[in-house]
């Protein structure tokens, strides 16, 4: 399984991170899924400026890199390629880009899925967001936190 | 180098000021013996706060679920829970 993991402290182009993956598969995939996370300028009833995304250099790369490898030993992957942001990242921005290519499309859809419930509770970044209202932490959800475990029960 | 850094993440950095300090590594031979130390060179709103509940250790970027040994050299880091994607 070819796995890239990226971070990036400025804007990406998702169209552009995708055109490279597809030019680099191998012909053996015939199903490419994708997700593309975005900042809403909304949460909660205010308005929300932009966050800032803390990390720690190498563990975060690495939490990144054994999120994509627990998806590999799960399902038959061709390649996985993660783009992430770090730092300020204003609303409407791409802050997080998962792909993932596999032979048949359940592997690839689900794969994405995994990898993404998987980053929303194990991969190293704080988030803070920034809103009318002032500069908050945030907390990890009760859903995430739901969402990771149980891909643990249907083994 | 006879020390171990130990860094603070997040919102633990804010609470503490500061997003790392060097301890003198003498002494100090694991988490046990670590907390003891910073217990004497922070104030203790800073200790509560690495103390709160969900803060996790990491020893050389691996988060440790006990007590760990530490060598001179050796970075500890104190994570609040995470949030990312």
């Amino acid at each position: 399984m070819q796995r890239d993991v990226q971070l990036e402290a400025g804007p990406f182009d998702p169209t552009e991170h995708w055109r490279t993956f597809l030019a680099r598969l191998d012909g053996a995939s015939g199903g490419v899924a994708a997700y593309c996370g975005m900042v809403r300028d909304r949460f909660d009833g205010d308005t929300v400026g932009g966050l800032y995304l803390e990390h720690y250099p190498g563990m975060t790369e690495r939490s990144l890199e054994r999120i994509v490898d627990r998806a590999g030993e799960r399902w038959p992957l061709e390649a996985v390629s993660v783009v992430h942001r770090v730092g300020a990242v204003d609303a409407r921005e791409p802050i997080v880009l998962v792909m993932v290519a596999s032979a048949h499309r359940e592997s690839a859809f689900d794969a994405c899925e995994l990898i993404m419930d998987l980053l929303k509770t194990e991969a190293v970044f704080w988030k803070k967001e920034r809103s009318a209202r002032g500069e908050r932490w945030v907390e990890s959800t009760a859903r995430d936190r739901e969402r990771a475990a149980d891909w643990k029960k249907d083994k | 180098m006879n020390a171990i850094q130990v860094r603070f993440f997040a919102s633990l950095r804010e609470q503490i000021g500061r997003d790392r300090i060097n301890v003198a590594a003498s002494g100090v031979t694991d988490i046990e013996s670590l907390w003891r130390r910073l217990e004497l060179e922070l104030p203790s709103e800073a200790i509560a706060a690495l103390r709160t509940r969900g803060t996790r250790i990491a020893v050389n970027q691996e988060l440790i679920e006990q007590d760990a040994t530490l060598a001179p050299g050796d970075e500890v880091a104190f994570l609040p829970p995470i949030t990312g994607g």
